[in-house]
């Protein structure tokens, strides 16, 4: 139950709480006790690192998610019906799948429900649900794929120190959601989607290029010259819906405690580093530790931790994967 | 920054010296940043209401449209009504069309919808019920209402024939021509027209020519509700006294506004065209 509040708190935007005392279990605070005395040097930690170059988890998401939209492109063209329609929804040999946020705005603009709507919503719901619910955002969306590479070129520019990174408040995104949801309410016009990169890109993917994206094309230079991934991680209310999702789902990233060094790249190379909060030598409060709902599972700390300590779980299934 | 002003006009006064916590500082910058930000996508979002709003871009929306407003609320923008389309007459819409981005629209001069697909595959296509469900067969639809609205250029007003093929070569508008083949669409610029008078709307129209289909015994689809039960165009004699045969296209109740009348008239501008804001309901 902890983890749940904890995990929902962090995604709403509370920064990370660190844990009390009686938090912890004996077996870790065994852990932490004798990580106290032990001193883990600098060039221990480069030598690790200098022997574990991985990009396996990065590279089938890439595969995944080009894989994903081309589908929608080859359906189309070659009028196969495999997977027709766009992100926002679609049909997946016929049957009906609706984005979950997509399908809320129009829920709450047409105060309508129709039986395909619901059918494709409780659909995407539960492949999600098993999923990761975020998965959506770093093996699927579009939008994510390109503001990686506007990530590598703004941390460029940070190290060359000619620009600034800008950070806002996490809950920022958590008011969003709640001004889109009642825009959509009050208006009765689906606001969000005009706005949305992902509609917009997964559109232009498929049915040709537009005009709309000169706006994600400058969601892309702000987060290149101003704030890095500022879309994913203060705007985009698709993603806190699949956050939601994601606090129930049982595929999730674990962070095992034992032979990390705590050196923290894992958190560097992730979108939502508060949720690697447990990394920090002395915050975990199990051997054990699952990652938070914001967690979009997208696998850089695990392809770029040399010791294992990061990896993927399916709760209930541990051994399978 | 005139907070910032004031805060320090203050420490001065009590002449202490001024304590900055930079914490407390930062911490209100983010917060102040983080509404400027909200401010930002907020109103970039909300510019969307303005083509809407002044309406910069009426579009003659496919076939079970619902009504604008709720069209507009109910579309996921997802454009499977698009996939489906057998001559691709649906399109979607840009960013100028705020929060009309990325729903779908026909632009009739350019490609009309020809309703050949007999089922409303749009219709049947569409997730959510902005194209509402519960219409069937062709003849119910209204998307809007055609009107001659330049009687000087009509060539059957004129008393003219047409001869040749319909439009300009870079007009590749498609026309499922069932006399020549059901099921593949033909560009109507490829097709030779001889006529005496020129009644090209009528005999491009979707609702006449199932019409005369279900006179001659072969309903569309071999089913009888498809036949449409009121016409939608028809050439009426006018006499002027000058001696030419005239003939006025006049529209009927039972059009649908499908648009294939704009799409094949020869003149240019198009001497019919579609009224997006009326139906037969309305005029």
């Amino acid at each position: 139950m902890n983890f749940f509040k904890e995990s929902l708190l962090q995604l709403l935007g509370r920064a990370p709480s660190k844990p009390k005392a009686d938090d912890f279990t004996p077996a870790v605070k065994q852990i932490h006790f004798y990580k106290r005395g032990e001193k883990v040097s600098l060039e221990e930690i480069r030598a690790e690192h200098m022997g574990h170059h991985s990009h396996k988890w990065r590279n089938r998401r890439w595969a995944t998610l080009v894989i994903v939209n081309l589908l929608f492109v080859v359906s189309y063209y070659f009028d196969v019906q495999l997977l027709e329609g766009a992100l926002t929804a679609s049909r997946f040999v016929g049957f009906h799948m609706a984005d979950l946020n997509s399908a809320l705005q129009v829920m709450l603009a047409f105060k309508h429900v129709v039986l395909n709507l619901l059918i494709g919503t409780v659909t995407i719901f539960i492949l999600w649900l098993l999923l990761g619910g975020r998965s959506f955002c770093s093996w699927v969306c579009p939008y994510h794929l390109l503001a990686e590479f506007a990530e590598k070129i703004h941390l460029w520019l940070v190290q060359r120190k000619l620009i600034k990174n800008h950070e806002f408040h996490r809950g920022v995104r958590t008011a969003f959601y709640v001004i889109f949801a009642l825009l959509a309410l009050a208006t009765g016009y689906t606001v969000f989607e005009t706005i949305s990169p992902t509609g917009i890109l997964s559109r232009a993917i498929i049915y040709g290029a537009t005009l709309a994206l000169g706006w994600v094309a400058f969601l892309l230079l702000f987060e290149i010259f101003v704030s890095q991934r500022a879309w994913c991680r203060y705007v985009c209310p698709i993603g806190m819906t699949y956050g939601v999702v994601g606090l129930f789902s049982p595929l999730r990233v674990v962070y095992n405690v034992e032979s990390c060094k705590h050196e923290g790249e894992c958190r560097k190379v992730c979108l939502v580093p508060h949720v690697l909060d447990p990394v920090i030598k002395g915050r975990a409060t199990d051997v054990n530790v699952p990652i938070g709902a914001d967690c979009t599972r997208c696998g850089l700390c695990i392809d770029t931790c040399p010791t294992g300590s990061l990896r993927y779980e399916f709760k209930g299934l541990n051994k399978v994967l | 920054m005139s907070d910032d002003q004031h805060d320090s006009d203050k420490t001065a006064a009590k002449t202490e010296p001024p304590v900055v916590n930079r914490r407390k500082q930062q911490e209100r910058r983010l917060v102040l940043r983080s509404l400027m930000l909200a401010a930002g996508v907020i109103g970039v979002s909300a510019m969307g209401y303005i083509p809407v709003a002044r309406s910069w871009n009426p579009r003659l929306r496919p076939p079970g449209a619902l009504e604008e407003s709720e069209f507009l609320a109910s579309c996921i923008k997802c454009g499977q009504c698009v996939q489906v389309c057998p001559v691709e007459a649906i399109k979607l819409a840009d960013i100028m069309d705020g929060f009309g981005v990325g729903v779908p629209y026909v632009d009739a001069r350019a490609q009309a919808c020809d309703f050949s697909c007999d089922g409303l595959q749009c219709i049947l296509a569409c997730p959510t019920g902005a194209l509402s469900h519960s219409l069937n067969y062709p003849a119910e639809i209204r998307m809007g209402f055609a009107r001659l609205d330049r009687p000087d250029l009509c060539l059957a007003m004129l008393g003219k024939g047409f001869q040749g093929k319909i439009r300009g070569p870079e007009f590749d508008g498609l026309f499922r021509y069932s006399e020549i083949d059901r099921w593949k669409p033909q560009r109507v610029h490829d097709q030779e027209f001889d006529l005496e008078v020129c009644d090209l709307c009528v005999r491009h129209c979707p609702i006449e020519i199932r019409i005369a289909q279900c006179e001659a015994g072969e309903p569309p689809s071999g089913d009888v509700n498809q036949c449409p039960p009121r016409h939608a165009i028809e050439l009426q004699a006018e006499d002027r006294g000058d001696g030419r045969m005239r003939m006025r296209p006049v529209v009927l109740d039972g059009c649908v506004g499908c648009g294939a009348c704009e799409m094949v008239c020869p003149t240019e501008p198009a001497a019919i065209v579609i009224d997006i804001e009326s139906t037969v309901e309305r005029v």
